[in-house]
């Protein structure tokens, strides 16, 4: 491919989909923020749920659950309210793969 | 053909980021690069930042952790020291778990940093060159800015950093007789860890309610209002402490007499037994090397996306020495999301990508109201590329509905975790 080619087809991409640019370590980024309270990749210290392997598909109605109030919390409620759909999948998914 | 790393260098690195990141999107997760980073300071920001990057590169890119303090003595729980319920060990850990995962700890001071040879230089004369720098130096005291309390910290202690200075306000407390009057006073926002003097006016009163029940807490605020969870903390002021909390808004200290303890406002005097001065803060004093202005002379500025100081390439600072974005306050649990963010970008710049274009960071602050009961604030931020700054989620966060004793244990597990998130 030509360079100016290549750079008109980066510019339209760049144009159309600059919202959905993606980092590749985007999961693992996203994940990170509940480090804090739930342990690194997941995996809790003591007196917080370990969510490292953690089937997603259960972490993803959790976590929904809070969010519609579903799910009676003291915090988690209003952190969940925090993130998407779509960021809420990726962490599943990224925990659900840790050991 | 330009390679990745040139495309970068020539379309400018924050311009280009956009578009690129699209670029990147169908990549496969590159392999971790490899360089030196220095970091700065061991506390909630920068142990962490040394800690990730160790672990996201996998072992590849070598980090030196400079620090002075031989063990990390947390501020978050050090009001329960001075409440009497925890001891210094209990808020203290070693730095060997960052050794095990290979950073290379080294006990010193950095005195200057070089930003365009990208050197730091020690104290003891040591010299160390990095391909990226992390700056978390915490706080510094401006207590010149109060007259009578420059050197004077043993009388009129802050313990607003952990360590000995909250042992000593323990002793204090321990060594005051029934009847006596604690005085705290706040200075304007913003400060470290927001709700964390009303905290110690709380915790303060329930042991003096234990023990000396004839005491009295005066809250002296430079503000005109409690800065954080001030529902919450007025059930407490107005209910269980009605008798011994007194609150007082709009209370800038002007000087203090530290002999005979005694804060000088605009239009009273107050002779306390003691006296507790949170003196004003600023961003730690190393961040003056890096040659760039701070906002209101106090805080760095920075970019968001990468945690680049402004004007100070390859430089990247975190917690709280930054100037915040809108609502996000100072403290220990954002100063750690902070630095997940600077890793993240630091490795992908380090292999010549953009950083994340869509960082998100939350915070959780709990507070004790006595030994036992706990309650909260907590946010979630996310990056918005319009405003170039991390902005609170609509509709997310919130405080609790009361202080609790679930809340209590939640609180020292938060510790436990977030410590063993950063240090081990």
């Amino acid at each position: 491919m030509k360079l100016a080619t290549a750079c008109a087809v980066l510019l339209i991409v760049g144009a159309t989909a600059t919202a959905q640019a993606q980092d590749p370590n985007l999961a693992r980024n996203l994940a990170a923020t509940c480090a804090n309270c739930h342990g690194t990749d997941g995996q809790a210290v003591g007196g917080m749920e370990t969510l490292a392997g953690m089937p997603a598909e259960r972490i993803v109605k959790k976590v929904t659950d809070y969010r519609s109030g579903e799910l009676p919390a003291t915090i988690m409620h209003q952190i969940a309210k925090g993130y998407t759909d779509e960021q809420i999948r990726l962490i599943a998914d990224y925990f659900a793969a840790r050991k | 053909m330009l390679n990745r790393r040139e495309f970068l260098k020539s379309a400018g690195a924050t311009a280009a980021a956009g578009a690129l990141g699209a670029g990147f999107a169908g990549s496969a997760i590159a392999a971790p690069a490899g360089g030196h980073v220095v970091v700065i300071g061991g506390g909630y920001g920068g142990a962490t930042a040394a800690k990730y990057l160790r672990m996201w590169s996998e072992g590849k890119v070598k980090v030196t952790l400079v620090e002075r303090q031989k063990q990390f003595i947390s501020c978050p729980i050090s009001n329960l020291v001075v409440n009497g319920a925890r001891q210094l060990s209990d808020i203290t850990v070693s730095y060997d778990g960052l050794k095990g995962r290979g950073v290379e700890i080294v006990h010193g001071e950095v005195t200057a940093i070089d930003v365009a040879k990208r050197r730091v230089k020690l104290a003891d004369g040591t010299a160390l060159d990095y391909d990226r720098l992390l700056v978390s130096p915490g706080i510094d005291f401006l207590p010149e800015e109060v007259g009578g309390l420059a050197g004077n910290e043993e009388q009129i202690p802050h313990a607003w950093k952990a360590g000995p200075q909250t042992v000593l306000l323990r002793k204090q407390l321990e060594d005051m007789k029934d009847g006596g009057v604690f005085a705290l006073h706040i200075p304007k926002a913003p400060y470290r860890c927001p709700p964390g003097p009303y905290e110690r006016a709380c915790v303060v009163a329930d042991y003096l309610m234990n023990h000396k029940p004839k005491s009295k807490v005066l809250v002296l605020d430079a503000n005109p209002d409690i800065q954080s969870k001030k529902g919450l903390f007025l059930q407490s002021f107005n209910g269980r402490y009605k008798d011994m909390i007194e609150y007082r808004p709009d209370s800038a200290l002007r000087s203090v007499d530290a002999t005979t303890r005694t804060a000088e406002l605009e239009f009273d005097k107050i002779r306390a037994d003691v006296l507790n001065v949170l003196p004003p803060m600023r961003a730690g004093r190393i961040v003056d090397q890096l040659g760039v202005a701070l906002l209101n002379e106090r805080w760095v500025d920075i970019e968001w996306l990468s945690m680049e100081a402004k004007g100070a390439p390859n430089v990247h600072v975190v917690g709280d020495a930054i100037f915040p974005a809108p609502t996000m306050p100072k403290s220990g649990h954002m100063a750690n999301q902070h630095a997940k963010v600077a890793a993240a970008a630091i490795l992908n710049l380090l292999a010549g990508q953009a950083p994340n274009p869509d960082p998100l960071v939350m915070n959780t602050c709990y507070s004790f109201v006595d030994a036992t009961n706990a309650m909260h604030v907590a946010s979630v931020h996310r990056y918005s590329a319009e405003k170039k700054t991390l902005l609170p989620v609509e509709g997310s966060g919130g405080v609790s509905t009361a202080a609790s004793e679930l809340e209590g244990k939640y609180a020292l597990a938060w510790s436990r975790n977030i410590w063993a998130d950063m240090l081990t």
